[in-house]
C-alpha cells in the first residue's frame, strides 16, 4: 500500500491533548516539517515524549516556544533554557526519565511487554513509588512500558510502503517510537520506489509505518 | 602550579586522558569531560561512545557526538543527519558505527563501556554523585548519566574542587543523587582522588598546595596513603 500523503493529510487526525512521541536528539533527527505543520494547525495541550526538550526554538523546542506542551516525558531539558524557564513558571509538567530507561521503556511499549527491570535509578528520586524486584541477589526497578497515540519520526530514506533507512547519528529513539504508537508518521528526506532500499538496510519495517510525508513539503 | 580556571579545565581533562587505557570504550559527558577528547589522539586506540548512537575514534566522531548534543545541525552547511559534521564527506573514521538509543543504552547498561567521565555538582566520599538537578532552582535532567553511573565499569568525575567557597567533594551529598556509590575517581585542579574504603584517598596532589590546604578545600576527611605523589608536571606545564 502506498502510504505517501501530503503533510496536511497525514496530520489531519492529530488533535489537542494527544500523547505524541517525537524522534530526534537535541533536535537532530527530528521531523521538523511535521512539527511546523502541527504548530500551524494549532494543536495544543500535548503530552510530548522525546529524548529531550530540544534546543531553543529548534526541534521539539518549537512546541515550547509556541506553548503547546502540557506535559513532557524526557531525560534532559538543560539544553533549552526557554523550556527550563517555562517549567519553573509551572507552564508545563515534566517527568524526568533516565535516557536508557526511556529508550527501553519505549521499546517495551512497542514489543508487547508490560515494562522493564533496570538497576538505573535505584537510590535516587527516580525509584520513588516504584516496585523493586530482586533477581539473583540484585535489585531492579520495575519501569512500566511507554506507549503513545502518535509517533512522528524522521529518516533519510523511505520507500512508498514505509520501509525506513536512517542515516548517520539521526536514529536515536525513532525505531522504538515507530513500534510504540497507534499512528506513526515518518518524515522522509527522500521518498523512493519500492525495491530501491536493499532489504538488508531497512532499519524500521513498513508494518510500523502508517503515513509518509516528504520533508520540506509546502502544503 | 596554581592555575586559572581555563588552565584548571585543561589540566583536569589532560590528566583524565592519561587514565584511559588503549583498546577501551569511553563515554564523555558534557562540560570539562568533553575536553578530554582534545588529549586523546588516534594513536591511543581509544573508542568513544556517544549516547546519540555513535561509536568511533578520532576528532570526527567527537564532532558527531558533540554537535548532536548541541543541536548544531541548525547550521545549513552541516548535514542534518550529522554525518558531515566536519569539513569533509567522511565524517567518521573507518570502524565507526551508528545505532539507535535502545542499543546505545544496552551498550551502557550491559557493561560494555569501560570508562565514563562525568561532571558534577557534588560527589561524596562513598562514591555518591549528584549532578542533574537543584530542587527549586535548576532542573537540567539526568540525560544518560544515571545509566552511565550504573553501567560503566569505571566512573571518573571531572570537576573544579570548589564552587565559590563550597567544596564539591563532600562527606554526604545534599542534592538529589544521580547514583549511589558509583564514582571511582575524582580529578580536580588540586589532584587525583580515588574513592576507597577510607573515603577520598589522595593519589596525586598539585604540588602548589599543601595537604592542609587541599584538606581545607574538601568537606570530607582526606586519606593520605604512603604511595601519594605529586602530579607529574607534564599535565600542567604549557597549558
Amino acid at each position: 500500500m502506498d502510504k505517501v500523503k501530503t503533510i496536511e493529510e497525514a496530520i489531519a487526525n492529530i488533535h489537542d491533548g494527544q500523547t505524541i512521541m517525537i524522534g530526534g536528539f537535541g533536535g537532530n533527527g527530528s521531523p521538523h516539517s511535521l512539527i511546523e505543520a502541527l504548530i500551524a494547525k494549532g494543536v495544543k495541550d500535548l503530552t510530548i515524549i522525546c529524548n529531550d526538550a530540544g534546543n531553543p526554538n529548534f526541534g521539539v523546542g518549537r512546541f515550547f516556544k509556541e506553548k503547546r506542551v502540557k506535559k513532557l516525558y524526557a531525560s534532559f531539558i538543560g539544553a533549552n533554557p526557554e523550556a527550563c524557564e517555562d517549567l519553573a513558571n509551572g507552564e508545563f509538567e515534566v517527568v524526568l526519565i533516565p535516557q536508557g530507561t526511556l529508550a527501553e521503556s519505549i521499546r517495551a511499549g512497542g514489543a508487547g511487554l508490560g515494562g522493564i527491570l533496570t538497576k538505573t535509578g535505584i537510590g535516587t528520586l527516580v525509584s520513588e513509588g516504584k516496585q523493586k524486584i530482586n533477581i539473583k541477589g540484585e535489585d531492579y526497578l520495575v519501569e512500566e512500558a511507554i506507549h503513545a497515540d502518535v509517533a512522528l519520526i524522521y529518516a533519510a530514506k523511505v520507500d512508498r510502503i514505509g520501509n525506513v533507512s536512517y542515516h548517520g547519528s539521526s536514529r536515536a529513539h525513532s525505531p522504538s517510537m515507530a513500534m510504540a504508537a497507534d499512528y506513526v508518521v515518518v518524515e522522509a528526506k527522500e521518498i523512493v520506489e519500492v525495491g530501491e532500499i536493499n532489504p538488508d538496510n531497512v532499519h524500521t519495517q513498513s508494518v510500523f509505518i502508517n503515513s509518509i510525508v516528504l520533508k520540506g513539503e509546502q502544503k | 602550579m596554581k592555575m586559572n580556571k581555563e588552565q584548571a579545565t585543561k589540566f583536569i581533562a589532560k590528566r583524565i586522558a592519561a587514565e584511559l587505557k588503549s583498546g577501551t570504550l569511553v563515554n564523555l559527558g558534557v562540560g570539562i569531560p568533553t575536553l578530554v577528547s582534545d588529549f586523546v589522539g588516534p594513536e591511543r586506540d581509544i573508542q568513544m561512545h556517544g549516547e546519540n548512537g555513535v561509536i568511533g575514534v578520532g576528532n570526527a566522531a567527537f564532532e558527531v557526538i558533540n554537535n548532536t548534543s548541541k543541536g548544531i545541525s541548525k547550521a545549513e552547511e552541516i548535514d542534518e543527519d550529522v554525518i558531515n559534521s566536519g569539513a569533509g564527506t567522511t565524517a567518521v573514521e573507518p570502524g565507526a558505527s551508528f545505532f539507535d538509543s535502545a542499543t546505545s543504552f544496552a551498550i551502557i547498561r550491559g557493561g560494555h563501556v569501560d570508562v565514563t567521565v562525568l561532571g558534577t555538582m557534588e560527589v561524596a566520599e562513598n562514591g555518591d554523585i549528584a549532578n542533574y538537578m537543584i530542587p527549586g532552582k535548576r532542573v537540567a535532567g539526568m540525560g544518560g548519566a544515571m545509566d552511565l553511573c550504573v553501567g560503566a565499569k569505571k566512573v571518573i568525575v571531572a570537576t573544579f574542587h570548589t564552587q565559590g567557597s563550597r567544596s564539591k567533594l563532600l562527606r554526604k551529598c545534599t542534592l538529589p543523587l544521580t547514583a549511589s556509590k558509583a564514582v571511582n575517581t575524582v580529578v580536580t585542579e588540586l589532584g587525583v582522588f580515588d574513592v576507597t574504603e577510607q573515603g577520598f584517598t589522595i593519589r596525586e596532589y598539585n604540588p602548589a598546595y599543601t595537604f592542609e590546604e587541599i584538606q581545607a578545600a574538601t568537606n570530607a576527611s582526606l586519606f593520605i596513603p604512603e604511595t601519594v605523589k605529586p602530579v607529574d608536571s607534564v599535565y600542567y606545564e604549557n597549558l
